[in-house]
C-alpha cells in the first residue's frame, strides 16, 4: 500500500509494478465470480457433518456416543497424562456408572426403614452432590478447571470401584467367612487406590502447586466413602 | 560516608539523617524491630500487650481493606476469598488447635484475622463420615462376639451424624457471635470476633475428635472414657483460651456463664456422639466347655442387646 501511494510521483523510474494497480478497473459483479459456495474447506466439512447427523440412523448416533464413552473408560483404566477426559467431557459415563452403582447397592424393600444399606436415592445423592462439592472446592481454591470437566473426571473415575462392586457381588455368592472378607477387602483397596491415582492424574495439574493436597483430600474422602459402601454391602 | 544530599529519596529525610550520622545504625534498628515484634506476639496476655496488638491489627486490617475491593456476596470471588489458604497454613491451624496454650489466642496467632472456610467444612465432613463408619465397625465387632446380633450397614447414621455436626459448627457460633455482639453493645471495651472467625475456631477445635473417634474402636470402656475426656479437655481448652481475651472485659457473671455454656455444649456433643454411635459391646462368649453351666446366666444379657443396637 505504501508503494501504491508513493509511485504516482515517479513516472520515469523503473519502479516495479505497484500492488493493486488495476484494481479500480475491475467491476466486482462482472469480473470476479461470486456465485457458488465460498467456503473454507474445514468449515464446509463441519457443516456437512452437522447436517448429516440429523439424517443418520439412530444406531450410528448411539454407537458414536458409546464409543466416546468407551474410549474414556479406557483412559481411566490406563491413566496416562492425557487431556481426553478434559477436552471432550461428557456426563454419560458418570450417569451410567452412578445408576449401576446405586442399583446394585440399594437394599431390598423387605428390610425395615432404619437398618440396611443405602437407598437408591442416597447413593445417587452422595455421588452427585459429592462430585459437585469437590468441584466447587477445587474452583474456590483457585483451580482452573471448568465445572463440568471436573464432574466428568470424578464420575469416570468411579469405574474401578464399580468393577470392585461386581467382583464383590460374585465373591459373595460363595460361602461367607474370613477368606471371603479378605478377598473383598483386597479387591476394594486395590480399586480405591486405582481410582485415586486415575483422578489425581487428571485433576492435579489444574491446581496451584501449594494447594494440591487441599484439593486432593476431598477426592480421597469421596472415594473412601464409596469404597466403604461397597465393602459393607451385604445382599439380603 | 554518603552525605545526606547524595541520597536520592528526599522524602525520607529522617532516614537520611540517621544514615549520615551513624551508617551502621539502620541495620541494627531493623534487627531490633523484628525480635521486638516476635516478643510482642509470644508474651503472655497482659493489658498493654492486648492494646498494642489491637492497634497493630486495626492498622493492618484497615490497610488491607483499602487495598482490595470487597466483591459483592453474589459473586464467586466473594466466596473465593474464604478459601485463600495454602496447605501449610491449614496444617498449621490444625496443629494450633490440637495444642492449645494459655497465651496463644487461636484467632490472633493462627488465623491472623484471615479465617477460612475450608478447614471447618472438611473437618466436619470427615468427622461425620468417620463417626458413621466407626459406629458401623463397632457393630461388626459386636456381631463377631455375639452372632445373634443382626448386622446391617445402618446408612441412616451418616445422615444423623452429618446433620448434627454441621448444625453444631454453624448454629452455635452464630449464637455465640450474636451474644458477643450484644454484649459489645452493652460494654464498649469488649473485643469482638467476626462470624467467620468464630466458625473457624469451632471447626478447627473439632479436629481432635477425629482420631479420638477412631480410637473409640478399642473395646475397653475405661480407655474410651479416658480418650473422650482427653479430647474434650483439649478441645474445650482451645475454645476457652480463644474466648477469654474477648470475654475478660465483661462482668464476671456474664463471662463465667458464657464460658461454662460453651464447654457444656461441647461436652454434650461429645457424649451424645459416644452414646448414639457406640453401643457397649456384649460380654465375651464363654469359650471353654466346662463353663457350659454358667452359660444360662450369661445369656440373660445378650437378648436385650439386639433391641438396643437396632434402635
Amino acid at each position: 500500500m505504501a508503494e501504491a501511494v508513493e509511485s504516482p510521483g515517479d513516472p520515469g523510474t523503473t519502479t516495479p509494478r505497484p500492488l493493486f494497480a488495476g484494481l479500480s478497473d475491475i467491476s466486482i459483479s462482472q469480473d470476479i465470480p461470486v456465485e457458488g459456495e465460498i467456503t473454507i474447506p474445514v468449515r464446509s466439512r463441519i457443516r456437512e457433518f452437522d447436517s448429516s447427523t440429523l439424517n443418520e440412523s439412530v444406531q450410528n448416533t448411539i454407537m458414536r456416543d458409546l464409543k466416546a464413552v468407551g474410549k474414556k473408560f479406557m483412559h481411566v483404566l490406563y491413566p496416562r497424562k492425557s487431556n481426553t477426559l478434559l477436552r471432550d467431557w461428557d456426563l454419560w459415563g458418570p450417569l451410567i456408572l452412578c445408576v449401576t452403582l446405586a442399583l446394585m447397592l440399594q437394599r431390598g424393600s423387605v428390610d425395615s426403614e432404619k437398618d440396611g444399606g443405602p437407598q437408591f436415592a442416597e447413593v445417587f445423592v452422595i455421588v452427585w452432590f459429592g462430585a459437585v462439592t469437590i468441584t466447587l472446592n477445587s474452583k474456590l481454591l483457585g483451580g482452573n478447571i471448568s465445572f463440568f470437566q471436573s464432574l466428568c473426571v470424578l464420575g469416570y473415575c468411579i469405574l474401578p470401584l464399580t468393577m470392585a462392586l461386581l467382583v464383590c457381588r460374585l465373591v459373595l455368592l460363595a460361602e461367607p467367612g474370613p477368606i471371603n472378607f479378605m478377598v473383598r477387602l483386597f479387591v476394594v483397596i486395590i480399586m480405591f487406590a486405582w481410582s485415586i491415582v486415575a483422578s489425581t492424574a487428571f485433576l492435579a495439574d489444574s491446581q496451584p502447586p501449594n494447594r494440591k493436597a487441599l484439593a486432593v483430600y476431598p477426592v480421597f474422602l469421596f472415594y473412601f466413602v464409596i469404597s466403604w459402601m461397597i465393602l459393607t454391602f451385604t445382599p439380603q | 560516608m554518603a552525605a545526606p544530599d547524595e541520597l536520592a529519596f528526599h522524602e525520607f529525610e529522617e532516614a537520611a539523617n540517621l544514615l549520615a550520622q551513624t551508617p551502621n545504625e539502620t541495620t541494627t534498628r531493623s534487627d531490633q524491630l523484628s525480635p521486638k515484634g516476635h516478643v510482642a506476639v509470644a508474651m503472655d496476655s497482659g493489658a498493654s500487650y492486648g492494646a498494642e496488638d489491637e492497634v497493630e491489627e486495626n492498622d493492618k486490617t484497615v490497610l488491607l481493606q483499602e487495598e482490595k475491593q470487597q466483591p459483592g456476596f453474589w459473586t464467586f470471588g466473594y466466596y473465593q476469598s474464604f478459601f485463600d489458604v495454602d496447605t501449610s497454613q491449614v496444617l498449621d491451624r490444625i496443629k494450633g488447635s490440637l495444642l492449645p496454650r494459655p497465651g496463644h489466642n487461636f484467632v490472633r496467632h493462627h488465623l491472623r484475622n484471615r479465617p477460612d472456610l475450608y478447614g471447618p467444612f472438611w473437618i466436619c465432613a470427615t468427622l461425620a463420615f468417620v463417626l458413621a463408619i466407626t459406629g458401623n465397625l463397632t457393630l461388626v465387632l459386636a456381631q463377631r462376639r455375639d452372632p445373634s446380633i443382626h448386622y446391617s450397614p445402618q446408612f441412616h447414621k451418616v445422615t444423623v451424624a452429618s446433620v448434627t455436626i454441621y448444625c453444631y459448627t454453624w448454629l452455635v457460633p452464630l449464637a455465640l457471635w450474636g451474644f458477643l455482639r450484644w454484649r459489645k453493645g452493652v460494654r464498649e471495651r469488649m473485643g469482638v470476633y467476626t462470624f467467620l472467625e468464630t466458625v473457624c475456631v469451632y471447626g478447627y477445635s473439632l479436629f481432635v475428635f477425629i482420631p479420638t473417634v477412631v480410637l473409640w474402636l478399642i473395646p475397653v470402656p475405661w480407655l474410651q472414657w479416658l480418650f473422650g475426656a482427653l479430647a474434650l479437655a483439649l478441645s474445650a481448652a482451645g475454645l476457652v483460651f480463644t474466648l477469654w481475651p474477648v470475654v475478660r472485659e465483661d462482668t464476671r457473671l456474664a463471662a463465667g456463664v458464657l464460658l461454662s455454656v460453651v464447654v457444656l455444649l461441647h461436652a454434650l456433643l461429645a457424649m451424645g456422639c459416644k452414646f448414639y454411635f457406640f453401643q457397649p459391646l456384649p460380654p465375651e462368649p464363654m469359650a471353654s466347655p466346662h463353663q457350659a453351666t454358667s452359660q444360662p446366666a450369661a445369656t440373660g444379657l445378650p437378648p436385650t442387646l439386639p433391641r438396643s443396637v437396632a434402635a
